[in-house]
């Protein structure tokens, strides 16, 4: 059976064959974040793929990772596209920069991890915080439920960490 | 272990010069067609054919790109009477272009057929919008894709915007660098009397007009229009029987990928800011023999200003970083050192997937674009070469164009095409 929740007024949708995306969002579900980790590299990789992309190896096991890491770059949406969307603009979009593996295998990459900038108890944020984020922000992974079994994570503002003084924000406010 | 990023790529380079593109057309670029995709397919093609001055027993292969908007070409052909001995319909958007004309050459090539229309039909704004809105986002959404359409990171725009963003803090770049690209290209199609937009825009209208998505403006997106466009290719010696000279290729890169190069897996790989012809460069150059400063014209993919100036600088017409200081020079404008786009592009021209620009560049090298500059006695345009609005957008001697295609940050398409020697 296809694992299947209605989330921002979207179907969303996992096929029964799609074991890679069934399991890592499983793992999201029980609040743990997990990567797949490739036996022969060591390597973590995101999101969910079928083979390492640095050996070819196909085996792999998922383990847990840290959720933590500052925004790399990140959209700041005003004009959104699904209907649901209308009422949380603006929302940021992050792509971050797990602290787990930063810098490896090369120097150009990194487990760049997406997510909603939502508040510490998911949900969307309020105007003024955006403000406050911007390249460099320390978040922290959050989860948010679509369904049994299926959660998505979400990034916040990590409070405990030494965050930068002015983080990179587009000029034009 | 070689890594990805140092493998050489290039093609051999015995088919330089020996393929050609010998016709073009188009429909009128509009918002609400009220006419089949099908019906905009044989209208593009028989202008086309009419530009070659072809008939449909010459054309004999066909390829066409869609998704899931569009007419197959088995369809098209049997509304044309064209017996085809090739044809394929491939999934895909803006890289699409060039790496078509390239699969054309290579199929004459080995002798599967002659000569190849491949066309590109689309009512963009009318049934099936590309931004994403509409029945697009009405798609139901299914494993990979939760990955971004999840977070509601789903249309062009927000799905590059990183990439934008992150050229800027890498940078420096500013937006009203990048607004010079829209300047630009609604100068050019100020001069096109086919533009679906022919309104000029100053830095100003650009930064001031509504966000969309951080750092885009309204005004540094493309149109979404309603069209169908075609390219003929054949071999240069058929080419030059044609009723107009033909555009010569001297070089095809096609759907070049960064690491990890899918939509949304290329921000694994960085640097983020730079885009795939930071790889295709190094085919289409070697394989044409020359650089970027050999090239008169850019045609490039701009389905947002940003797009346009990261392309530019990847593909080498100036140094990494300096994109933005690139645009805004004037050389990307009539009169400048390497018009771009003097079409008005898909900013302002009409939003075909890349097919416009190509189309363009082809008449450039004809010296022949359809401006409102007169016609002499002897049936030639008489270009004026006064960029003025309203006036020439012919460039003056083209020697050689280069075409930059593009699907996403982490992959794209491109093309050197030169005016035939004799």
């Amino acid at each position: 059976m296809p694992i299947q929740g209605e989330y921002m007024g979207m179907m969303l949708t996992i096929d029964d064959v799609d074991q890679e995306n069934r399991e890592f969002f499983r793992h999201c579900a029980e609040g743990t974040f997990h990567l797949q980790k490739g036996k022969e590299s060591g390597l973590l990789r995101y999101p969910p793929t079928t083979a390492c992309p640095w050996t070819r190896d196909r085996e792999y096991d998922w383990v847990p990772v840290e959720g933590k890491g500052a925004v790399h770059s990140y959209a700041e949406v005003h004009h959104p596209i699904q209907p649901a969307f209308r009422e949380k603009v603006p929302y940021m979009v992050l792509v971050v920069d797990l602290d787990t593996q930063l810098g490896q295998p090369t120097e150009h990459e990194a487990l760049r991890v997406a997510g909603n900038l939502l508040t510490a108890d998911s949900e969307f944020v309020l105007p003024e915080t955006i403000k406050s984020v911007g390249i460099g922000t320390r978040v922290r992974m959050v989860f948010t439920e679509v369904t049994e079994g299926f959660a998505l994570p979400h990034w916040t503002i990590d409070e405990d960490a030494e965050q930068p003084e002015n983080p990179w924000r587009y000029p034009q406010e | 272990m070689a890594l990805q990023s140092d493998t050489d790529a290039a093609t051999p380079k015995f088919l330089r010069g020996k393929y050609a593109i010998c016709g073009v057309g188009e429909t009128t670029y509009r918002r609400g067609s009220q006419e089949s995709t099908r019906n905009l397919a044989t209208w593009a093609i028989n202008n086309a054919l009419e530009d070659a001055g072809m008939t449909a027993d010459d054309v004999d292969g066909m390829l066409d790109y869609s998704g899931n908007d569009s007419v197959f070409a088995p369809q098209v052909a049997n509304d044309l009477g064209i017996r085809l001995n090739f044809y394929m319909d491939v999934h895909g958007g803006g890289s699409s272009t060039e790496a078509l004309i390239g699969i054309a050459i290579g199929v004459i090539e080995a002798g599967m057929c002659k000569t190849v229309a491949i066309y590109r039909a689309m009512n963009g704004y009318s049934q099936v919008r590309i931004g994403g809105t509409g029945a697009r986002s009405a798609v139901p959404i299914n494993g990979d894709q939760i990955h971004h359409r999840g977070y509601g990171w789903q249309s062009a725009g927000q799905m590059f915007a990183p990439t934008f963003l992150r050229h800027m803090y890498d940078y420096g770049t500013t937006p009203e660098q990048v607004a010079h690209v829209k300047v630009a290209h609604s100068k050019h199609a100020s001069n096109n009397p086919k533009a679906y937009y022919k309104t000029r825009y100053t830095v100003e209208d650009v930064v001031n007009s509504r966000i969309i998505c951080k750092p885009l403006h309204l005004l540094d997106c493309c149109v979404e229009t309603d069209n169908a466009t075609c390219i003929i290719v054949t071999s240069i010696d058929r080419a030059r029987d044609c009723k107009n000279a033909p555009a010569v290729i001297q070089s095809v890169a096609g759907r070049v990928c960064k690491p990890r190069g899918d939509i949304h897996l290329h921000y694994q790989h960085g640097p983020i800011s730079t885009v795939a012809g930071h790889y295709a460069k190094d085919i289409i150059f070697p394989n044409a023999g020359v650089g970027p400063k050999d090239i008169d014209i850019t045609g490039s993919y701009d389905a947002f200003t940003f797009t346009t100036m990261l392309q530019l600088e990847d593909y080498g017409f100036c140094e990494k970083g300096e994109g933005g200081d690139y645009v805004s020079s004037g050389a990307i404008e009539l009169g400048g050192r390497r018009p771009n786009n003097t079409s008005g592009g898909h900013l302002c021209e009409g939003y075909t997937h890349g097919m416009n620009m190509v189309i363009e560049n082809t008449r450039q090298l004809r010296g022949e674009v359809d401006d409102s500059c007169p016609v002499g006695p002897d049936g030639k345009k008489q270009h004026t070469y006064d960029y003025s609005e309203g006036g020439c957008r012919q460039v003056k001697g083209v020697e050689m164009s280069a075409n930059l295609g593009w699907a996403h940050p982490g992959a794209g398409s491109a093309m050197i095409m030169a005016k035939d020697a004799r």
